[in-house]
């Protein structure tokens, strides 16, 4: 009851309304010291021995840190030096309401045992509430509800440690807040001076945040940028339709552009174009903006030159011809885009960047440019004392602000990657860039874990249906270690037969809700880069417990069906049952035993029993109109559904691995139906839209170059005109064709049955499809195992699970992790292949024109399954005479034309200029342009196998 | 802008309660002389007012009496000035007769209406300020009031509401959590035999939650009847003071 305790009504005025609420104060709020001997708090999270070495206080002290520098200092907080520290509940409330990202930083950090951070919720504390007072603003009023709960904590430490030399440092850059907290009588310092006095860390004067006091000793006075609309006005304008609110997206090519894609619905304009830093105004890469429109005569074209910020770091030889390189392209009045500027941002989405510094020219200055590795990120200003020892290091930056006298943002360093170049550094920058969650799992997540040595049980074995008997084998890649399906294939009396899918039941360790989850859910997918594996469950899960290894018993969960030899479903059923695999196998192992008449065993009677009913569906599967596409990266086994290179090793497939494929497909395909009929509303579903006619476009256009028809209609018939097209003397044009169909297809996502209607997946002609067989490395796999679970009465629902709107922002968050992982993948290929070609040296091959842009032409090496782009507009040579024509598409260089499909000769090597931006670079031999084709390299290397060293 | 934060961290609520603690309650009896029985009741910020009148002659047609026990007429009815947002409120809107339902239901449960066959009580609750929970703050005031009126009942009617946020159920919501999201549920108990006079619950919920919803609830109820015991005795003493010479 809360008799004992007064309470105030606290009045907040906004618009028309009046809102009381009732605030109350309460006594039994404790300091959470560890001396404290009056507080009854029974896990005291500040530490008695608080100490940090400083020469400005050498006595123990807990920091209180106020708003702005909690929002400002992150990094420095963060900090493992940084320790006992309280967090004002005053203060957590301003920087929840002004940094989502910082909130959920600090948020971290006090969960962090070893942080002692301490939440001191001294808006309820009896005595160190205050009202504010007549005329006070809110932050006035916050920074001496600060000072308050400060000098509370001093006085109260004094009282309770015996005059002991525990005391309070307040930390706040606000001069006129600091003078005030001194006449209070407080030890106040400011942030600066006080990192500054630490002992023995210098590293962490760079993390410091530059404030606004400072940014004016570091610009020039010029006024370079428009200012910013404040919010208000900002607000007023959308509602008013003068601006328009947007994501903005900055151009990777060229620094001078971006775009402001409108994601409101019901306008006219989803796309605005802006051109010059005056129109972009300071905005970064995945801003919300307001932009202004400006009117029609003033619209431009998207310039398609390539552009990089690559001027010389020199602080204030600002640029005046910048905007002048933009201006030479002459303006086609029939691709005028709507264009605008920047006039406010509504909300910064900075995040800290990887890169590289550049050093400054003067030798001992310490402000240096950063050049972040995504190019769309602008060049960012940081002060730091280390340059020399970061020069070569990869390193994480992260934006404190944009004034708009500065040409850069300013920003400060946050921590150091490694030597750039360096396999382990560029596998980190890589995993950073794409959002791939990938720390060692928390100990609260490991503590989830079953506890080894585990075993079946009894009570397992009471709700499962017992298939150790059955003679069940896997077939993986060679290596593989997390097996996460097995199969088997048996006569059964009647003379059909029996076929079971065993997919690894992760579900049952993983249970809902708990920090193994969230973990697990967070990252959605197991991330494969070249030799590494980023898991999405800890190892014990995925390498031991939950992968299907033989002769070992496992928890499965099956999904059986009768068949009869035509491969027709009779009967499905669905258990968690409990198997012992008689046998791993790889591919060509498998493939092997059945392709060897003399073996007779049961595991190969079983596979041949598979192998030819998996033919018959897959003829059928074909039948309806399934796509059979390719990918040049023929290094990778590709995964028909997903179109994303599944494994590393495979270089040839086997008729083994679309055995396996193919009851994989039948498994997904049956269980989604199971779990649509239980779950209209809140089944986990993959579709594969169809593509809109336009996207085949390039495809159609290709074909007819060879004189050949591509229907687009249907699945149905792209899959049979791409079957039939074929040109004699060219084996690799079919192979080349499903390469260019596969760039025109959509990405499959993953939605909840009740927020959609459309549920077709295109690629596999199925009306319904999900993903069932490979729970240890997909999250979604976790889900629909649930679901199914619940459907055969097998486990218990959970209010997450039946919440269609929970599971829909599930989904957007896995599809996001999918994506990332894939291009994640695709950068770890990239640079492993340029490694590959850097110790090769100049090598010249054979390959055909993927396609013609207007400069340029994009090669595919069919070879080592890779792509470069030859250009034919270099920096320091004249131009050739170039004509491009989009009707072929043909480009014609001097007196050759390129068309789509040419086979080409070109020498390939690593351009290691830009060390940040390494990349393949190809020349071209054969055709001979003079001027423009490079000649054959002397010493013509061997041609080896390609073998990447990953 | 971020949301309102329903529970720290800290297991602190918006308004400083823990979880499982009650809004401040005040209240008071016998607050008009000419109904037969009257009380005021602050749960928090919500105020309400009850009389009751009766039991006697059934009013109107006859056909509404019964020949075995007491009707109950309720009505229930908001002040102009409640809410925020000031809205006239005509007599016997949807939502009104509604609660006046729930009302009728939940205290035809608790008055031992077969004292009185073919006669009639009326009760008439005002909420004059809405701050979250207004079910509740009516039958606890007219749980006075019928007390205050001398009629009989099994036990005190006591309500609260529940609610959940993030696996937490919450006691006692005020209109900042109410309109938070999140499911909440109103109950009304008879706190000695533990028999539940009423239970509404609008949102849908999960299963899983809805024992420990139920339980939150009833805890509260539990404690609220002690308050409203307290109140009813501290009338007495008064009263008896007065009367003693
Ligand atoms: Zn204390």
């Amino acid at each position: 009851m809360l008799k004992s305790k007064t309470f105030v009504k606290k009045t907040r005025a906004g618009g028309v309304l009046k809102i009381v609420r009732e605030h109350y104060l309460r006594d039994d709020i404790w300091c959470g010291s560890e001396v404290c001997k009056e507080c009854k708090d029974e896990a005291p999270v500040l530490q008695e021995d608080a100490c940090i070495e400083s020469n400005l206080c050498s006595y123990p002290h807990y920091l209180i840190p106020d708003t702005n520098v909690l929002l400002h200092q992150i990094d420095i907080l963060e900090h493992t030096l940084i320790r006992n520290v309280i967090i004002l509940q005053t203060v957590l409330q301003e920087v929840r309401h002004r940094s989502a990202p910082v909130y959920k930083r600090i948020k971290d950090a006090i969960h962090e045992k070893e942080k002692h951070f301490y939440t001191f919720t001294n808006e309820h504390h009896r005595e160190t509430f205050i009202e504010r007072e007549p005329g006070e603003s809110a932050n006035d009023r916050n920074d001496r509800a600060i000072r308050v709960a400060a000098k509370w904590y001093a006085d109260h430490l004094t009282k309770n440690t015996n005059g002991g030399s525990l005391k309070v440092v307040l930390l706040t850059d606000d001069r006129a807040n600091k003078e005030k907290a001194e006449q209070y009588g407080l030890t106040v310092y400011r942030c600066e001076e006080y990192i500054k006095s630490l002992i023995g860390n210098p590293e962490l004067v760079d993390r410091l945040a530059l404030k606004p006091d400072d940014q004016n000793e570091i610009i020039g006075s010029k006024l370079l940028f428009p200012e910013h609309l404040p919010l208000s006005r900002i607000q007023s304008g959308i509602k008013n339709g003068g601006l328009l609110q947007g994501t903005f997206h900055a151009n990777r090519d060229n620094y001078l552009e971006g775009t402001v894609f409108i994601n409101r619905e019901g306008e006219d304009i989803n796309e605005v174009l802006l051109q010059g830093l005056q129109n972009l105004n300071r905005a970064v890469h995945q801003d919300v903006v307001a932009v202004e429109l400006f009117p029609k005569e003033r619209w431009v074209a998207p310039s398609s030159v390539v552009l990089q910020d690559d001027s010389p770091n020199d602080e204030d030889a600002e640029e005046d011809e910048t905007e002048n390189k933009l201006k030479g392209v002459p303006p086609d009045s029939s691709v005028l885009k709507p264009t605008g500027r920047v006039v406010g941002v509504i909300k910064r989405n900075w995040r800290p960047y990887c890169g590289m510094l550049s050093q400054s020219m003067i030798k001992e200055a310490t402000r240096h440019l950063f050049t972040p590795a995504d190019r769309r990120i602008p060049r960012i200003r940081i002060e730091t004392r280390q340059a020399a020892n970061l020069a070569g290091q990869r390193i994480m930056v992260a934006i404190d602000g944009w004034p708009k006298n500065s040409r850069y943002p300013n920003g400060h360093f946050v921590k150091n990657l490694g030597t750039a170049g360096d396999k382990e550094t560029e596998t980190e920058v890589l995993l950073l860039e794409h959002d791939v969650p990938h720390l060692p799992f928390s100990p609260a997540v490991l503590s989830f874990l079953p506890k080894m040595p585990w075993s079946i049980t009894e009570e397992d074995m009471k709700v499962r249906a017992d298939l150790r008997h059955l003679c069940v084998c896997s077939v993986d890649p060679p290596g593989c270690t997390d097996i996460d399906d097995a199969l088997h294939c048996r006569e059964l009396e009647n003379g059909n037969l029996e076929v079971g899918v065993h997919i690894a039941d992760v579900s049952h360790f993983i249970r809902p809700g708990n920090a193994l989850d969230q973990e697990a859910a967070s990252r959605g997918t197991t991330v494969y880069l070249c030799g590494k594996r980023i898991d999405m469950v800890p190892e014990l899960l995925s390498s031991n417990l939950c992968s299907l290894r033989s002769n070992v018993e496992r928890l499965a969960f099956s999904c059986i069906w009768e068949m009869n030899h035509n491969a027709e479903i009779i009967k499905t059923r669905f258990t968690k049952s409990v198997i012992n695999s008689k046998a791993s196998l790889t591919y060509a192992e498998a493939q092997m035993k059945i392709d060897d008449t003399t073996m007779n065993d049961d595991i190969t009677k079983s596979l041949r029993g598979l192998n030819r009913l998996a033919k018959i569906l897959k003829g059928r599967r074909t039948e309806k109109g399934a796509l059979t596409l390719s990918s040049p990266e023929v290094r990778f086994h590709i995964d028909s559904e997903t179109h994303d290179p599944i494994d590393l090793q495979t270089k040839e497939l086997k008729e083994t691995n679309s055995m396996v494929e193919e009851f994989m497909l039948l498994a997904n395909i049956s269980v989604a139906q199971k779990i649509y009929d239980e779950f209209s509303e809140c089944a986990l579903l993959r579709k594969h839209p169809s593509p809109p006619p336009s996207n085949y476009d390039i495809l159609i256009k290709a074909a007819k170059s060879k004189d050949l028809d591509i229907h687009t209609d249907s699945a149905k018939a792209l899959a049979d005109s791409l079957n039939n097209a074929t040109v004699r003397n060219f084996p690799y044009f079919n192979t080349l064709l499903r390469i260019l169909a596969t760039r025109c297809m959509m990405q499959a996502v993953y939605f909840c049955s009740g927020m959609d209607s459309d549920f077709h997946h295109y690629g596999l002609a199925s009306p319904i499809y999900t993903h069932f067989t490979s729970p240890i490395r997909r999250y979604a796999d976790i889900i629909v195992h649930r679901l199914l679970a619940v459907a055969i009465n097998a486990d218990s629902t959970y209010p997450e699970l039946m919440d269609k709107h929970k599971q829909s922002s599930l989904c957007n968050n896995l599809n996001y992790r999918h994506k990332m992982a894939q291009y994640a993948q695709r950068a770890s290929v990239a640079f492993h292949t340029q490694l590959f070609f850097k110790n090769k040296g100049i090598i010249n091959e054979e390959g055909f024109i993927l396609f013609v842009r207007k400069n340029a032409i994009i090669i595919l090496i069919p070879k080592f399954g890779m792509e470069g782009t030859v250009f034919f507009e270099n920096k320091d040579k004249p131009s050739p005479r170039l004509k491009f024509d989009s009707e072929g598409p043909t480009l014609e260089v001097e007196e050759h034309t390129f068309h789509m499909f040419d086979k080409v000769k070109v020498t390939i090597s690593v351009d290691a200029s830009n060390i940040q931006h390494q990349r393949i670079r190809m020349a071209l031999i054969e055709p001979v342009i003079p001027g423009v084709s490079v000649p054959v390299p002397e010493s013509e290397p061997v041609a080896k196998k390609a073998k990447l060293d990953c | 802008m971020a949301g309102l934060e329903l529970l720290s961290d800290q297991g602190y609520r918006l308004d400083g309660r823990k979880a499982t603690e009650l809004r401040k309650v005040q209240a008071r009896t016998s607050v008009f002389a000419q109904a037969d029985g009257s009380a005021y009741l602050e749960q928090g910020n919500t105020k309400a007012l009850a009389v009751v009148y009766g039991p006697h002659e059934t009013r109107g047609s006859r056909s509404k009496s019964l020949h075995d026990r007491a009707v109950i007429n309720c009505q229930f009815s908001m002040a102009t000035f409640s809410t925020a947002e000031r809205k006239r409120r005509p007599h016997g809107d949807r939502k009104s007769s509604e609660m006046s339902l729930h009302l009728k239901q939940t205290f035809e449960a608790a008055v031992l209406t077969e004292l009185y066959p073919r006669s009639q009580i009326d009760i008439y609750v005002k909420i004059l300020q809405a701050d979250g929970g207004n079910y509740s703050a009516c039958v606890n005031a007219a749980t006075l009031a019928l007390v205050d009126a001398g009629i009989p009942m099994r036990d005190y009617v006591c309500a609260c509401t529940a609610g959940f946020v993030e696996d937490t159920p919450l006691a006692d919501l005020c209109h900042a959590e109410e309109s938070g999201g999140g499911t909440s549920l109103a109950l009304a108990l008879l706190p000695r035999s533990g028999n539940i006079a009423l239970l509404q619950m609008d949102a849908r919920l999960h299963q899983d939650h809805l024992d420990a919803l139920i339980e939150a609830a009833m805890t509260a109820c539990k404690g609220l009847s002690k308050v409203l015991d307290d109140v009813v005795r501290q009338h007495l003493e008064e009263v008896s003071v007065l009367t003693r010479d």
